[in-house]
């Protein structure tokens, strides 16, 4: 008889907690986003993403120390850091947003700024954006990859173009100069060859073909070239050109007949990464900040890696990449304001936030890359660079033929519907490295067809 | 003098008494009943409610959805990928149904017939599916490696050239196929095993008597014993290898040249990398409705073997 009264009340407990459970599952999406609202003097609470992780405690303490700073300076503001590695994971920014758990700042890469827009998935910040002084000498294209037409929707943080990422070491093990890095196409061919020589497992040039980051890599090999994405209307894809061929062919010749690029294909974001880290790797397109990831997430070493313009992109163009902070929609003005405040004092002061190089070198942290550069040569950009140099731990020569380039090229930004273009364009680069007789004029007019249809589709 | 209220008798009828006295022993059931049909609403029902109606709507999960008719049908319908996904599906199906499908009734075949080491052999069977399916998977792109690759170096033992295995539009589809046999064989040859443990062995006796030799006792005895078996989980197969996402996902990003995308792969780049829920949704409920199919026909299957038919 207990046991029967037992079984019941375990059975009744069960369904309660089970009832709780998913009650509680539900109840995140119906709170208010906004705690804070009313006058600029009421205390206001803002979630903040990127904050470093607990696996890098260097710089989280960096954040956290520069959070008590700010929140010393504006008291009536609380900052609600939100760790993340890597900061944003663009397949889960629907989920996010959709589940009520997007930051009312939130991180976001270049790719996806405007997708976002477009989407009306971040709030419009053209009324308070006049509030942060420093925007004034931002670079004019770096603050326009967060417009859309005279509306704003972000704060850049990081930026930078593509250029050809090489491993000095290999290059001097190879017999190659690492302070003369190639400049022309033929040069990185003779080079990958001679890195591919050292033995199994070297490989001289490295590509992605896979997961949209060959299609991406296409676009920053085509901008070098002068070649363009689309046309300038937006309307039509404008890849299948002499440039785009340019492109395929030349990985061909480096796949087949120089057997220079590796046999393993099908490569995505963090295998050349790894390959890189290994120290197995020769080259690869990439902007300085692949030599911070090589170095902080893959085992490389600051000072066996350089960094170069892409080969024959001098007086042309380079794809830009980078990344910033947008506001969630829901945000209360309050809150925009709050994190505008926030974001000037972090990402944009120069000697704070993230350019507080003093103290990343105090704290035995990197510091001389030649990126972000969100200023140019106006007078924060000088100053900036000036600490940089000042406080400087990984060799800054390494960098300068990507410095000096920088001056004639182009920075040029991805197209309307990255992703899929992207992800259409991977069947071409994958195509070219995994086939030998892989015909380039077919498989461009194919994806070129294809192309089309999603831009008709999108305008 | 004090007044006395008679209370009045309530009488319950015999069957009441006994509803009431079902109800309170069957309360446990229903509470665990309870439970298990919240976490169905919640995880099963509800997400699939949803992705229905999301299939015709369009929404970026801060205005409120609009309604947009079949243009999400249209749109994935007009996607080059499509027709791929669909071929690459099937194909994977089958060739999963050929490869995945055999393997583990012939290994547990082999497990019912040995007369040693069989908890050992069984654990190093069943050892892949406690494996995370992301380990498992990982472990086979290093396998795969065209270089320094596991297969290729055992192919090299054998004079044999080497593969492009993942990087080769011919067979990276077959790779994703033993990929997925490798990870789920472990489920199979268990249940298997079981329903050949469940044969009586006077059957086998008999047919053993009868001159039968090994192959003739598992054509005659073995196979139509389990035949039941055999089909339910054919059916179950079906539906499992349909919805095939993490091989392709880990593994080739659909590539080389789309030809692992499948439905389920194609589903989550609408969804997650181009943001288009709608797509996404009209993609799922194409799915959903192909592998209704198989259910009913799975449905049918337990039924009638439930009345005895």
């Amino acid at each position: 008889m207990r046991t029967t009264s037992h079984r019941r009340a375990l059975g009744l407990l069960l369904v309660a907690g089970l009832g709780l459970t998913a009650a509680s599952c539900g109840s995140g999406d119906d709170e208010p986003a906004a705690q804070g609202t009313g006058g600029a003097d009421q205390k206001v609470t803002i979630t903040v993403g990127c904050q470093p992780p607990k696996s890098n405690p260097k710089e989280r303490a960096g954040w956290d120390e520069d959070v008590a700073e700010f929140q010393k300076a504006h008291p009536n503001i609380t900052i609600q850091s939100k760790d993340a590695f890597p900061c944003i994971n663009p397949d889960t920014f629907q989920a996010k947003l959709a589940g009520g758990t997007q930051e009312d700042v939130f991180y976001v890469y270049y790719t996806d700024v405007q997708k976002i827009i477009k989407a009306k998935q971040a709030a419009d910040i053209s009324e308070y954006v006049g509030s942060v002084k420093a925007l004034n000498d931002v670079r004019a294209d770096v603050k326009g990859v967060f417009n859309d037409g005279d509306k704003t929707y972000g704060v850049p943080r990081n930026n930078y173009n593509m250029g050809l990422v090489y491993n000095r070491k290999l290059f001097t093990q190879a017999g190659l100069n690492p302070d003369a890095p190639p400049k022309t196409w033929a040069e990185v061919q003779e080079a990958a060859k001679k890195i591919a020589g050292l033995g199994a497992g070297y490989t001289g040039f490295g590509e992605y073909s896979a997961g949209n980051t060959g299609g991406w890599h296409f676009a920053a090999s085509l901008y070098a070239r002068g070649g363009s994405m689309v046309s300038e209307d937006g309307k039509s894809a404008a890849f299948n050109s002499a440039e785009g061929k340019a492109v395929l062919e030349n990985l061909k010749q480096m796949r087949w007949n120089d057997n220079s690029m590796g046999s393993k294909q099908l490569l995505q974001w963090e295998d050349l990464m790894r390959m890189m880290g290994s120290g197995k790797l020769g080259m690869m397109i990439g902007a300085p900040d692949v030599v911070q990831s090589v170095n902080n997430d893959f085992q490389g070493k600051f000072e066996d890696y350089g960094v170069t313009a892409v080969p024959e992109s001098e007086g042309k163009a380079s794809l830009s990449g980078g990344d910033g902070y947008m506001f969630n929609p829901k945000a209360s003005p309050e809150k925009i304001k709050a994190g505008l405040a926030w974001l000037e004092f972090h990402e944009l002061t120069p000697g704070k936030g993230q350019f507080n190089y003093e103290r990343a070198k105090a704290q035995g942290r990197p510091v001389g890359l030649p990126i972000p550069d969100l200023y140019g040569d106006t007078a924060p950009g000088k100053e900036i660079t000036a600490l940089r140099k000042q406080f400087a731990t990984v060799p800054v020569d390494h960098f300068t033929p990507y410095v000096t380039a920088q001056a004639s090229i182009t920075n040029k930004l991805e197209p309307p519907k990255a992703q899929e273009l992207y992800a259409v364009l991977d069947v071409a680069m994958s195509a070219v490295l995994t086939r030998k007789d892989a015909d380039i004029d077919k498989l461009l007019s194919d994806a070129e067809g294809k192309a089309n249809k999603i831009l008709a589709k999108n305008t | 003098m004090a007044t006395v209220t008679a209370k009045p008798l309530v009488r319950r009828s015999p069957n009441q008494g006994a509803a009431r006295r079902a109800v309170g022993r069957n309360l446990t059931a229903y509470g665990f009943l309870c439970g298990a049909l919240i976490c169905f609403a919640f995880f099963s029902w509800y997400p699939m409610i949803r992705e229905i109606v999301l299939s015709f709507q369009q929404t970026n999960f801060v205005d409120p959805p609009q309604w947009v008719g079949l243009e999400n049908f249209r749109t994935v319908f007009a996607d080059p990928a499509f027709r791929s996904a669909w071929l690459n599906t099937a194909a994977f199906s089958g060739l999963a149904l050929v490869v995945g499908y055999v393997i583990p009734f012939v290994l547990a075949v082999v497990l019912n017939e040995l007369r040693h080491a069989k908890a050992y052999l069984r654990f190093v069977v069943y050892l892949p599916v406690m494996l995370p399916p992301a380990v498992g998977v990982l472990l086979f792109k290093w396998f795969y490696d065209p270089g320094a690759g596991l297969f290729n170096q055992v192919l090299d033992v054998f004079h044999i050239p080497p593969l492009a295995w993942l990087d080769s539009t011919s067979t990276a589809l077959i790779s994703l196929v033993i990929v997925s046999t490798w990870m789920n064989l472990g489920t199979g040859t268990l249940i298997y095993l079981a329903a050949l443990q469940s044969i009586p062995g006077d059957l086998y006796e008999s047919a053993e008597l009868d001159g039968a030799g090994l192959f003739r006792r598992v054509w005659h005895v073995t196979v139509p014993q389990t035949k039941l078996i055999l089909l339910v989980m054919l059916l179950l197969q079906i539906v499992a290898t349909m919805q095939v996402f993490i091989e392709p996902y880990l593994l080739t990003g659909g590539g080389p040249e789309n030809a692992t995308v499948t439905v389920a792969y194609l589903m989550y780049q609408y969804a997650f990398n181009f943001g288009d829920f709608g797509g996404g949704g009209a993609l799922g409920l194409m799915l959903m409705v192909v592998l209704l199919v198989f259910s009913a026909f799975y449905l049918r299957v337990s039924r009638d073997n439930e009345g005895g038919r």
